[in-house]
């Protein structure tokens, strides 16, 4: 095989960047393609080329593989690799690329094939003698069928999708009246996630942990296993908090598991770097659950404890050459975690967020490694995965690693989004997380609190930061009288006085200069001195105040009327009120609204219809999820305002019910 | 540039005396501000927030650009009088939508807002500032017309009588117009009543904003209307905001409350457009390179006590730097050029009695301050021009008035603070406020008379004793004493700068500690309107 020279990453976000890295260290050319919302993303701006595909939907572009094939032809790149998702467990998508003539940066189609079903996947590691979970396929989709295979594989159960994974079309059942509803909506969503909507049945092991082996081939038949990570820390089915090695997998454990991950992948001559899954229960038995054939968003726990550049290994044995490393070589130093940054709302379900990242940035320090995919100005769009980033710490144990990285995330700073890195910081930080108690249910079972509130102090220095920051920009933006004493007066009455909303609780901040340079201040009930201790107008970023003595260093994020202020303690967000208030837009009485930017799947009910509380009124899809608008007060349709197929912006009124209480 | 060097001892016993004693008078002064701020008590305030309406100085204060400078004007008018301290009116200069601007409120907390002699002298006052300056003229509205009260049987309040008359007064509503004229702009927001003769107040504004409810506008009230032509009507039928704003066209804008009003005020002056004619500030703005704290322990608590005034112009100018001008001819009077706030400027400063020499070097730096367009600052610390037989016959009477002749004439903005002593033609020839000043301030220790207490009692017992020998009278000796007593004692009240500042004769005490503050707002406002010197000045007496 001819050495790789210029490599086309069929990805994006961080995983593209991730890729890139490991490519420009081997000096190979880099290229990307992208979507229209990514025009201007890191990973683009960070690539030697890139192609636009045209569009916006996934479907439209990264998703889209003729497209895909013809952007590695006009920026003359020799392979491809396909990062996680979209593409990268496309059998005819390695087909094409390979058809090309080009290198696919990933195992053989064949085994893609034999593992992308997942029904097919298992019945071939029974055959193996790799211990698997009972299922059942659902070839008849009438409800007497899919009751008849609930029944045999017994409750509780997961519908899963076979074409995909990622928590996509994933659902759980707990008794059979629930079945064939989960069903019908499982494969809506696996259908628009992976263009396949079969979905199978598969028994739900409770209080399970989710450990998985990365496994490594090459095409000289060498395959060797780089031990096991658990990944259990799970909300929507989805991995949120990854380590390596796992606390509940001992030596003779981990022998065990590696032995049968490797056997797996022998059994379909895997060449590349993929994932075996397993769940674990709490006797020690492990049961397959599929193979990934694929890079795992995951990998850097493993990269961190063995010290291998798994993207480079996978672009060498796809350049021919045998994997340089052997089973025996291979030992586990220390422990690294892993935890997701996502825009969400953990507070609200965890239901997505889209919005501007106004500000990011990434703490730097030894033994910490930040795969971000946004910058500052990035836009998180419905389009796609809401992951902003992925931190990972590497320590010589897993609690000073747990402290570290909780330790980081609390340094990251990620302004202009609702995100889940308190949630985050709150569960490495949970005794029971630092016990090592970690089971798929672990969020259901501990319910560690979504977010942080900030003490009385914090909030005061973030508050008294906020308005002395805000004066300080406004006196060094004056037109004139720029250099005379802010708010001086020489016959005071009052202090300057700032409204802000915190959490919708308001709170006024007063100061007034004195003429030692300090301020006198008057924040909620608490009076004194403040002086800001350093802050430069037009460089916002750190900036100080010293409150009462005490010297608070923090970060400042100002957009239109938000203020982020980040110090040691919990981030708070101030929103500034207006000084002459305009009054607020009418809410429409028993009107219903969209919780977040989206796309009308269904409106189930039509005006004049009655509708009772829990019934569903309308579907959404937003980011790749649906997410159902139920009635929430009995009443009579009056007024719906969408269509399917239409896109609506958060808040916007969809559809309007009388209750019969006249306002 | 040259820099200023000190010679102050902050540790010297004399240091702390003075600042003790000016501490002191500072504190007695911030006691009266208190008084003013209180207005007309705190149950007129009360009264006035349980009809949910904002204090007039919650109502400049919420018009005001956050963080910017507010200059109050002759706070302490009034004090002294028979009026309320502060006469009842808040003025000053203010930044209004990235503006600076003349604002004036009625308080409706003393008298209803009635317009008393203290608050037509300030309002008077400034309408001049605003002219002069070329500052958009804010006014808030809400006042019950004019103090129709005899307050006492005073000396003064007879004097009013008899020099006084109606058909004397209105001519506020004639430099409304001319303001306008002047191509000003001139706001009214009508926060409550403004009837019969007030009505002119707003109608001669540029733009009014009315409150609904609350705006009260028109010539005669129901019971004059009853009287006049039998109708019966109600307020808001003949001057409420809402009649006004669709009907007779008075209101320019309908505002839903005082917020609202002061919001629709701020947008007015925003599009204004508003371009400052002068040329700004152009040197380094620096901050002195000695703290201003010290005056307060250098100028001496005795007013007699010579002491050197470049030592407070190191704590008022840029960087301290001072290009001194003559410095070895006519040495009581320091002149030179420096800066405040980046606003260039030529300083004259007494540092003793004015000789010719002094007079004649006064009156040319003057002209050469008109030359470059440079305003000038007087730094008063005056006990006169110099008399006797020698310096009568050197001509100072012909230079003192070369001097006053420069000071007349000259068309650059004048600023002047009052360091210490004002007496006699010292006064006007130092920038006075009788000659068309930009802005007067004093500090809390001056002194504003015709001559001194003792000089005064001393001149009159010469010539009442004189008198008497003139028409073979005995002289009562023990009468001279008593009577000297009770000129001095009276002259020491009259001269002190709270009465002249109750008088609306300056614009206002400051603390010596806010000069160099002071004089840049005001440098500032005078940048609105164009800065410009003359070569036209009377004929110089030679």
């Amino acid at each position: 095989m001819p050495r790789i020279s210029r490599l086309l990453v069929a990805n994006r976000g961080e995983i593209a960047r991730r890729v890139f890295r490991t490519a420009r260290e081997m000096g190979i050319t880099t290229v990307a393609v992208y979507a229209d919302p990514d025009r201007d993303a890191p990973f683009v701006r960070e690539a030697h080329l890139g192609v636009a595909l045209g569009g916006s939907s996934a479907t439209e572009t990264y998703l889209s593989i003729d497209k895909v094939i013809d952007a590695a032809r006009r920026a003359g790149a020799d392979a491809v690799h396909p990062g996680y998702g979209f593409l990268s467990e496309n059998a005819a998508f390695a087909r094409a690329v390979i058809a090309a003539g080009l290198t696919w940066v990933g195992p053989h189609p064949e085994a893609i094939e034999a593992m992308g079903d997942k029904l097919a996947a298992k019945r071939l590691m029974d055959i193996a003698g790799v211990p698997t979970l009972p299922s059942e396929e659902l070839s008849d989709g009438s409800p007497e069928a899919i009751a008849a295979a609930g029944a045999k594989v017994g409750y509780p159960l997961l519908v899963k999708a076979a074409g995909g994974g990622g928590g996509r079309g994933m659902r759980v059942v707990r008794v059979a009246d629930d079945l064939v509803a989960a069903v019908a909506s499982a494969r809506r969503e696996a259908g628009s996630a992976f263009g396949n909507d079969t979905v199978f049945l598969e028994r739900y092991l409770e209080g399970a942990r989710h450990v998985e082996v990365q496994v490594m081939g090459d095409r000289h038949g060498n395959i060797v296993h780089c031990f096991e990570r658990e990944c259990s820390i799970q909300r929507r089915h989805q991995k949120i908090i990854e380590e390596a090695p796992s606390p509940a997998v001992d030596a003779e454990l981990r022998e065990r598991m590696g032995a049968a991950a490797v056997s797996a992948a022998r059994t379909i001559h895997y060449d590349n770097a993929g994932t075996v899954e397993f769940l674990l229960d709490n006797r020690g038995d492990f049961f397959f659950l599929e193979v990934n054939t694929r890079l795992q968003v995951e990998h850097p726990v493993t990269e961190a404890i063995t010290g291998l550049d798994i993207v480079r290994e996978q672009i060498r044995v796809a350049e021919g050459d045998a994997l340089s490393i052997s089973q025996h070589a291979l030992e586990i130093r220390g422990c690294a975690i892993e935890a997701r940054v996502y825009a969400e709302s953990p507070a609200n379900d965890f239901l997505p967020a889209t919005g501007p990242v106004v500000a990011w940035g990434e703490p730097a320090f030894h033994g910490l490694r930040i795969d971000s995919g946004v910058a500052t100005g990035s836009q998180v769009s419905i389009h796609f995965d809401p992951m902003l980033a992925k931190v990972i710490a590497h320590a010589p144990t897993r609690a000073e690693a747990a402290w570290k990285l909780a330790g980081a995330l609390e340094q990251l700073r990620v302004h202009g989004l609702t995100t889940n890195r308190d949630f985050l910081v709150n569960v490495l930080r949970h005794e029971a997380f630092l016990a090592g108690d970690t089971t798929t249910d672990f969020i259901e079972r501990f319910d560690p609190a979504r977010t942080r509130t900030a003490s009385a102090e914090e909030t005061r220095a973030a508050a008294l930061g906020a308005a002395l920051a805000a004066q300080s920009v406004r006196r060094a933006e004056a037109p004139f009288l720029r250099t005379i004493p802010s708010g001086w007066r020489n016959n005071r009455s009052t202090m300057e006085t700032v409204h802000y909303s915190i959490d919708g609780s308001p709170l006024a901040v007063r100061y007034a200069l004195r003429r030692d340079g300090a301020f006198d201040y008057e924040c909620g009930e608490a009076r004194g001195t403040v002086r800001l201790a350093s802050f430069e107008p037009g460089r916002p970023g750190n900036m100080a105040v010293e409150v009462d003595g005490v010297r608070h260093q923090l970060t400042i994020t100002t957009s239109g009327d938000q203020v982020w202020m980040q110090g040691a303690g919990a981030e708070v967000l101030l929103r500034e009120l207006p000084r002459f208030p305009v009054p607020e837009p009418e809410q429409v009485a028993g009107g219903y609204a969209a919780p977040m930017p989206g796309k009308v799947l269904q409106v189930a009910v039509a005006p004049g219809d009655a509708v009772s509380a829990g019934q569903v009124l309308i579907l959404l899809e937003a980011m790749k999820m649906e997410h159902r608008i139920t009635c929430h007060d009995a009443g009579t349709v009056t007024e719906v305002r969408v269509v399917p197929g239409q896109q609506v912006e958060r808040d916007e009124v969809m559809l309007v019910v009388d209750t019969g209480e006249s306002a | 540039m040259a820099i200023l060097r000190t010679s102050v001892d902050p540790s010297s016993e004399t240091f702390r005396a003075n600042r003790e004693a000016m501490l002191a008078k500072i504190a007695e002064v911030e006691h009266w501000l208190g008084v003013a701020r209180a207005g007309g008590g705190e149950r007129s305030l009360a009264r006035l927030r349980e009809r949910g309406k904002m204090t007039i100085r919650e109502r400049i204060e919420t018009l005001l650009d956050r963080d910017t400078p507010f200059l109050e004007l002759s706070p302490l008018g009034g004090w002294g009088t028979d009026y309320a301290v502060g006469g009842g009116l808040v003025s000053g200069i203010g930044t209004v939508a990235g503006v600076e601007c003349a604002i004036v409120g009625n308080d409706p907390s003393v008298l209803g807002g009635a317009i008393t002699p203290i608050s037509g002298k300030k309002t008077d006052r400034l309408l001049e500032i605003s002219r002069i300056n070329r500052l958009p003229y804010i006014q808030f509205v809400e006042s019950a017309g004019a103090d129709l009260r005899r307050t006492t049987e005073s000396a003064e309040d007879e004097l009013r009588r008899q020099m006084n008359h109606f058909a004397e007064s209105g001519r506020l509503f004639h430099d409304y117009t001319a303001l306008s004229a002047a191509r000003i702009p001139v706001v009214a927001v009508v926060f409550g009543s403004s009837t019969a003769g007030g009505a002119y107040q707003p109608g001669l504004s540029d733009y009014i904003v009315m409150i609904r409810g609350r705006s009260k506008v028109f010539l005669g009230g129901p019971p004059l209307v009853k009287m006049a032509t039998g109708e019966d009507s109600d307020d808001e039928e003949l001057g409420g905001a809402e009649m006004h704003a669709t009907v007779s066209g008075l209101a320019d804008y309908l505002a839903e409350d005082e917020i609202d009003g002061l919001r629709l005020a701020r947008d007015i002056v925003a599009h204004l457009n508003w371009r400052k004619l002068g040329p700004g500030p152009s040197l380094p703005p620096d901050e002195p390179l000695y703290d201003p704290e010290d005056i307060l322990g250098i100028v001496p608590t005795d007013l007699r006590t010579p002491y050197d005034v470049r030592e407070v112009i190191a704590r008022i100018v840029d960087g301290s730097r001072f290009e001194e001008f003559k410095p070895l001819y006519g040495r009581t009077l320091v002149t030179g050029w420096a800066s405040i706030h980046g606003f260039p400027l030529g300083i004259i400063a007494n540092n003793g009695v004015l000789f010719s020499e002094e007079s004649e070097k006064a009156a040319q730096f003057i002209q050469l301050c008109n030359q470059v367009d440079t305003p000038i600052l007087f730094l008063q610390n005056i006990t006169g021009y110099m008399v006797g037989k020698e310096y009568e016959r050197g001509g100072i009477v012909k230079d003192g008035s070369k001097m006053i002749n420069a000071v007349s004439n000259s068309t650059v903005p004048h600023l002047t603070v009052i360091l210490g002593a004002s007496y006699g033609a010292g006064n006007y020839g130092m920038g006075g406020r009788a000659y068309d000043t930009r802005f007067v301030f004093a500090w809390p220790n001056a002194k504003i008379a015709v001559m001194g207490p003792a000089q005064m009692a001393g001149v009159m017992s010469i010539v009442q004793r004189a008198a008497a020998a003139r028409t073979g009278q005995p002289f009562d000796e023990e009468a001279d004493k008593r009577n000297q007593a009770l000129i001095i004692d009276r002259n020491e009240k009259e001269s002190l700068a709270l009465y002249a500042t109750g008088r609306v004769a300056d614009d206002g005490i400051i603390d010596p500690r806010d000069t160099r503050t002071v004089l840049g707002i005001t440098l500032s406002a005078c940048h609105s309107a164009e800065v410009r010197g003359t070569d036209r000045f009377g004929v110089f007496r030679m």
